[in-house]
C-alpha cells in the first residue's frame, strides 16, 4: 500500500476531529497543547509510518488545514516476469 | 515539498494542497462547521475551473456573512436574503463574469425566497450554493423553514410542529419545477464521499453558467454543531441520520446540455 504524510496547520486547526473520524489508518491524534487559538490541533502520529496519503482526512477539513503528501515509490531493479519458473522476457 | 539536488529521486509528491481561491486565514466558523467545507470546495472548483479573476461572489446574511474575506477573488456583501437580487444587477452588467451567491437557508429560504425564486424563475445566468443546516445559525439557533418536524430550536422548544409552522421546505425539489432553472440538485457534507460528490455538483452548476445555460443550484445538507448542540463527528452523524431520510439527496433537474457530465450521484 502506498505511504504517504500529511502536515498539518495547527495553528488554524481547531480541534474538531473529523479529520480523525474520517482517517483509516488511526494515526491523527489531538496534541496535548493547545494552539493560539486555544483549541487543542490534529497531529499526526504515525510512529510505524501507516499514514497512506489517501487525503481522506483533507476532504472532510473544514479549515483546510491539511496538506497531503504521497512517497514517490523508489526505483528497485526490475524483477524478471516468470510464469512456471520460466522468463517471460522472451514472449513480448 | 523539499527541494531536491540535482540527480537526487524525488521521494515525495503533493496529493492534496489548500485551493489558491480560500485565503490563507483564520475563519470565524465554529469548529467542524461544514460551512468551512463548502467554501474549500467552492475554491477548489474556481481554481479547476480557472475562473479566479472573473469570478464573484455575493455574501449573505447569516454566519457566512464574512465569506468574502476568506474567498481570493472579488465580492459584494446583499442586505439578508437579497443576494439574488444583487448577482442579477451584477451579472447583467458584468455578463462575462461568473457571479454566485452563497446563502444559508434562514437568508434563502425564509427571507429571501421571493429574489430567489424570481431569480431562478427569470433564469438569470447565476450559480446559488444553499447551505441547509436546518436552522438560523447566526442568530442563536431558531427555526428555519427548513428545519425538522420535532427539531428543537430556540423557537421551537418543544420541537417544529407542522400544525403551527407547516412541513421542512424542500428547496432543490422546488427550484427544479421553475423552466428558468438549468441545474438543481441536492448533496451533503456529511462525510468524505458525499463532499467529493458535492464538489462535483458545485462544478457542474459553474460549468452550467459559463456555458450560458441558465440558472443553476446546489443545495448542499450541512452542520451546526453548535445550535444544534452537538459535538461535530455527532452533527455530520445527524445530517447523515436525519436530514438526509427528509431531504433526499439527488438530481432534481440536470437540462440536457449538462446531462452525462460530472455531479451525477
Ligand atoms: C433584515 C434582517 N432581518 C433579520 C436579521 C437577523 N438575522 C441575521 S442572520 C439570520 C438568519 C441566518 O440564518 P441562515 O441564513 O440559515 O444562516 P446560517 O447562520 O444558518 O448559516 C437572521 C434572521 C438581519 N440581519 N436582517
Ligand atoms: S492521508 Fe489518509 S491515512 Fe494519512 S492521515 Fe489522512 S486520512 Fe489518515
Ligand atoms: S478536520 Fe481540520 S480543523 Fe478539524 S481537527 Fe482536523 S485538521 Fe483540525
Ligand atoms: S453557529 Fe452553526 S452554522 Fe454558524 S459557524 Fe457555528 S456551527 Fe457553523
Ligand atoms: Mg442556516
Amino acid at each position: 500500500m502506498a505511504k504517504g504524510r500529511v502536515d498539518i496547520d495547527v495553528d488554524r486547526c481547531k480541534g474538531c476531529e473529523l479529520c480523525r473520524e474520517a482517517c483509516p489508518q488511526n494515526v491523527l491524534a489531538l496534541a496535548d497543547d493547545l494552539n493560539g487559538k486555544g483549541y487543542r490541533p490534529v497531529i499526526l502520529l504515525d510512529p510505524l509510518h501507516d499514514c497512506t496519503g489517501c487525503a481522506l482526512c483533507a476532504v472532510v477539513c473544514p479549515d483546510g488545514c491539511i496538506t497531503v503528501y504521497r512517497d514517490v515509490p523508489q526505483k528497485t531493479p526490475k524483477k524478471e516476469p516468470v510464469l512456471n519458473g520460466k522468463s517471460l522476457s522472451l514472449a513480448v | 515539498m523539499v527541494m531536491l539536488a540535482p540527480n537526487q529521486q524525488q521521494t515525495e509528491k503533493l496529493i492534496y494542497e489548500r485551493p489558491h481561491s480560500l485565503e490563507e486565514v483564520y475563519t470565524h466558523y465554529c469548529p467542524g462547521c461544514t460551512h468551512g467545507i463548502a467554501h474549500r470546495l467552492i475554491a477548489e472548483v474556481i481554481d479547476e475551473l480557472d475562473i479566479q479573476e472573473r469570478t464573484i461572489l455575493v455574501a449573505p446574511v447569516g454566519c457566512a456573512v464574512f465569506a468574502y474575506n476568506y474567498f481570493a477573488f472579488d465580492s459584494a456583501e446583499a442586505a439578508h436574503g437579497r443576494a439574488p437580487a444583487m448577482a442579477t444587477g451584477i451579472k447583467r452588467v458584468n455578463p462575462d463574469s461568473i457571479v454566485f451567491t452563497y446563502q444559508g437557508d434562514g437568508d434563502l429560504a425564509s427571507i429571501g425566497i421571493a429574489e430567489a425564486i424570481h431569480a431562478a424563475s427569470r433564469g438569470e445566468q447565476l450559480t446559488v450554493i444553499f447551505i441547509n443546516n436546518a436552522i438560523y445559525g447566526m442568530t442563536g439557533g431558531q427555526m428555519a423553514p427548513t428545519s425538522l418536524l420535532g427539531q428543537v430550536t430556540t423557537s421551537s422548544p418543544t420541537g417544529r410542529d407542522a400544525q403551527a409552522t407547516g412541513q421542512p421546505m424542500r428547496i432543490a425539489e422546488m427550484m427544479a419545477g421553475l423552466p428558468g432553472v438549468v441545474y438543481s440538485v441536492r448533496r451533503s457534507l456529511h462525510d468524505a464521499r458525499h463532499v467529493i460528490q458535492a464538489k462535483q455538483a458545485i462544478k457542474t452548476a459553474f460549468e452550467a453558467q459559463m456555458q450560458g445555460l441558465g440558472f443553476s443550484i446546489v443545495e448542499l445538507l450541512s452542520s451546526c454543531p453548535t445550535n444544534w448542540g452537538m459535538s461535530p463527528a455527532d452533527a455530520v452523524h445527524w445530517v447523515r441520520d436525519e436530514m438526509i431520510p427528509v431531504y433526499p439527496l439527488g438530481d432534481y433537474k440536470v437540462a440536457e446540455a449538462l446531462q452525462n457530465k460530472r455531479g451525477r450521484n
